[in-house]
């Protein structure tokens, strides 16, 4: 699939990047044969090897009619995205569910070190993070850019290139981690040579997504398509500030930031909360912003509040890191800004939320009908109450009972698994059919099982995870009269037993969800296409696009 | 903009854009919205006044209630301090004796020590102090330094086998490995440790083992475990006759320790706790044992 769109020339330009990759894994292998970097490096060079084979053997196979391309949307890396988003959520949940375990019962790490906490934590996080959000917002904003622009990606390579370069990336990241490397940032833990590939990837899908906008054959451009492109851009600048650094030698893993102390810390928490917003909000509501209404077949309740919302997010949002870092050496100032304008992000937030519950408005009996749909629109409630939540943890007097507590894990999955996990089901179960050419998923029945095993799971994990906060947070500044702490440490961890018990459990349903959906999904991609009328619908427009047609776009 | 129609449900104008299918309507920003987004906003303002906020290059705007996180610090721990000062300077200053004749700050003792004992010994103590396998157990009143509270304070401060100049020393030679013992004695000294709290042990068949181990026993344990094999506090021996043991008293896990040797190791508390931390915890560890019947 992946090779008959492309011309010969296309599959020998294609072999080419892979060659230039395998030389850098090459480089890695010989430099770093002494460190864990040379492991990473022969992975590369295995992979980009393999690449090169496979696109070897076919490359005389049939070629495609270019000329048809400007009036055909280029699917392919979508729906390889898709499946590697799947992929990515079942590894990374289970991995969740895992460690999850490791807390209630820590000799599951089995004494073995690439099981310890540690470094599956970090495997979890970006699993589901990078791997599945990633993937799907990835997939979702090449077809969404296509559609809405009625204009076909700007490139034949450059997707592939983009799609599969950062599942690389993740490759490494995850890897690493088990062998034990990190940079100790959250969220950014990936060493430098992981960094550099990212950016070179990155600016890749941001040149690529432009030159589709450009293409575009509609005179304005969707507000899902801002969203994207905030996404794109706030991501790479922060993923290259804030993961500036100097590598301890060419031949070693390991660097050191060029940031220090607390500005260190700064740093990594405006990357951190905006990675939050820019990477699982913006990213996401780009995708809401267009799956929500076409699900809903109802226009967006407001465009208006569409703009209020779109700028005070990514305005407000850039301010708002430092509540991280209350009651820390950070100076006062610092956290009365991300405190102030974390509250003033409230309004635009919940402006998105309800924008997207009132275009339902005239829809509701299908959102009760619907797990689709109702998927989509729970996404935009714990959208809503998440970032009602975070808005009120970064009160720096809330911030003080709720910081280094189980809250702030139930906070973040509140929006990870209610908000991020929701909208994406909800939107790859609208997509799939329509990129496959089916009239529908091949089981309604276990849609809705998934959504119901989503949204318990859920549910079960946020309040286990608010009631072992709240209660940690409270025997940590319990006094007795005497004026010593009442609890030590250790009574605060017994007392959280129960709850971590809950928390596994309630990942584990979700996880459980997942399965059921990848099995879905897969039964859906094997049944025999719709009636070819449906499909006829989905094209762009070719008029304007005569110029573009023969170009080989790399 | 040319093709603006109407949504049917709500009655609003669409604002004409159209994208493969989906339309916006023009709907303004609601009422409540826009005064929610003030109250917000008159909030901020109100807390920049307040509290320390914006940056003027090398200062900052430090706010009308002229607060400052770390002098809030500071006047909490002095506040918390002057709160605790009555109880401990009696600590300090009263006896083992007399403190725990004192019903009143020995409530203090079994509160607080709970605290230090489960942030600072539990890790390997456990939480309920009962040791576990290597680990001693505090609460058997079965001592290896001596269990009077001046004792156990002494073994917190100084630490056993420790980097502390008056650490405590005390050493189990590898009898077996470095070869002091052939290895029929190391078996036959262990047949005779092990039937010492197990005299139903010592039947015909391995009572010749036992008398073996017993002349063995006198020449190269009995220096420190002495002769009766009750054990010496100075020398950090342990009693060998009861049924508590750290390492496991099992026939196999006595061979073990003989041939193999035995050193504990306990850090010493000087640095890290106060003199009358370290009070309270040997007076909290006294009465974990003297609780139990």
């Amino acid at each position: 699939m992946m090779v008959s769109q492309l011309t010969r020339g296309e599959r020998q330009g294609s072999i080419l990047i892979a060659a230039a990759v395998a030389l850098c894994g090459l480089a890695l292998a010989i430099a770093g044969r002494n460190d864990p970097l040379g492991v990473h490096g022969a992975f590369v060079l295995v992979g980009s090897v393999a690449l090169i084979a496979f696109l070897l053997s076919r490359l005389d196979s049939p070629e495609p009619d270019v000329s048809r391309r400007p009036s055909e949307y280029y699917d392919d890396p979508i729906k390889v995205g898709i499946a590697l988003s799947m992929i990515w959520a079942v590894f990374g949940m289970f991995v969740g569910v895992w460690v999850a375990a490791e807390l209630a019962w820590p000799s599951l790490n089995f004494n073995t070190a690439w099981l310890s906490f540690g470094r599956l934590r970090p495997a979890h996080t970006t699993g589901v993070i990078f791997g599945f959000g990633g993937n799907a917002l990835i997939a979702t904003s090449f077809h969404v850019v296509q559609r809405t622009s009625r204009a076909r990606l700007a490139g034949q390579i450059s997707p592939w290139f983009v799609l599969l370069g950062y599942n690389l990336f993740c490759f490494l990241a995850v890897t690493g981690y088990l062998m034990g490397l990190t940079q100790s940032k959250e969220y950014a833990e990936p060493e430098w040579y992981a960094d550099l590939w990212l950016v070179v990837v990155w600016v890749t899908y941001f040149v690529l997504y432009l030159r589709t906008i450009a293409r575009r054959k509609e005179p304005h451009i969707y507000v899902a398509n801002w969203y994207f492109m905030a996404f794109i851009v706030v991501v790479a600048i922060l993923h290259i500030v804030n993961n500036l650094a100097i590598p301890v030698s060419l031949g070693h893993a390991w660097s050191y930031p060029i940031w220090s102390g607390v500005q260190d810390a700064m740093v990594q928490w405006w990357y951190g909360h905006n990675a939050v917003a820019f990477f699982l909000t913006a990213g996401f509501l780009g995708m809401m912003y267009y799956y929500l209404p076409k699900r809903a077949e109802r226009p967006i309740f407001s465009y208006r509040l569409s703009i209020l919302s779109f700028w005070g997010i990514t305005f407000f949002y850039m301010w708002a890191g430092s509540h991280h870092l209350h009651y820390t050496a950070l100076p006062h100032w610092v956290q009365t800004l991300g405190m102030t304008f974390s509250i003033m992000l409230l309004v635009p937030s919940w402006a998105s939320a309800g924008n997207a519950i009132l275009t339902l408005n005239g829809a509701w009996h299908k959102v009760r009908d619907d797990a689709t749909l109702r998927f989509m629109f729970v996404a935009a409630v714990f959208y809503g109450l998440s970032t009602f939540e975070g808005s009120f943890l970064a009160i720096r007097p809330v911030n003080s009972l709720s910081h280094y507590t189980d809250w702030t894990v139930g906070h973040v999955h509140a929006g990870a698994l209610g908000w991020v996990a929701l909208i994406t089901f909800g939107s790859i179960y609208t997509l799939v059919p329509s990129l496959w050419k089916r009239e529908r998923m091949y089981s309604a029945a276990l849609v809705e099982v998934h959504f119901w095993l989503a949204l318990i799971g859920t549910l079960i994990y946020v309040f286990a995870m608010w009631n072992s906060g709240i209660v940690q947070g409270l025997m940590w500044r319990t006094y007795t009269e005497s004026g010593t702490l009442a609890y030590s440490f250790l009574d605060s961890l017994v007392a959280m037993y129960p709850y971590y018990i809950a928390r596994t459990l309630g990942g584990f349903l979700f996880l459980l969800g997942a399965i059921v959906g990848c099995y879905n999904i897969w039964m859906t991609v094997r049944a025999s296409p719709a009636a070819a009328e449906t499909a006829l619908k989905d094209l762009p427009d070719a008029r304007w696009a005569e110029g573009t047609a023969t170009t080989p776009a790399e | 903009m040319t093709d603006r129609e109407r949504d049917p449900v709500s009655g609003r104008e669409t604002t004409g854009h159209e994208w493969n299918g989906i339309k916006e309507l023009d709907t303004p920003v609601p009422k409540g919205i826009l005064i929610f987004l003030i109250v917000t906003h008159v909030f901020a303002i109100l807390w920049w006044l307040l509290m320390p906020a914006w940056p003027l290059g090398w200062t900052y705007t430090k706010g009308l209630l002229g607060t400052n996180q770390h002098e809030r610090v500071e006047q909490q721990l002095a506040q918390a301090a002057v709160a605790r000062s009555a109880w401990e300077e009696k600590i300090a200053s009263l006896s083992f004796d007399e403190i725990q004749a004192n019903e009143q700050l020995m409530n203090i003792v079994r509160q607080f020590g709970h605290k230090l004992f489960g942030d600072n010994c539990a890790a390997c103590h456990r939480s309920d102090a009962t040791g576990g396998s290597n680990y001693p157990d505090l609460t058997d009143d079965d001592w290896i330094w001596g269990g009077e509270p001046e004792t156990i304070a002494e073994t917190l401060r100084v630490g056993i086998n420790s980097p502390h100049g008056e650490t405590r020393m005390g050493q189990m030679p590898a009898f077996g490995r470095d070869q002091m013992l052939e290895r029929d004695q190391v078996v036959n000294v262990a047949n005779y440790v092990y039937s010492l709290s197990h005299p139903e042990y010592s039947t015909a068949a391995n009572i010749d083992r036992i008398e073996a181990g017993h002349e063995v026993f006198m020449t190269n344990c009995a220096s420190c475990h002495g002769e009766d094999a009750l054990g010496s506090r100075e020398m950090g021996a342990p009693n060998l006759t009861d049924k508590a043991w750290i390492y496991g008293g099992d026939l196999q896990t006595i061979i073990s320790s003989v041939h193999g040797g035995r050193q504990g190791h306990m850090p010493t508390w000087e640095e890290r706790l106060t003199p009358v931390e370290i009070k309270v915890l040997a007076l909290y560890v006294r009465s974990l044992s003297v609780a139990r019947p």
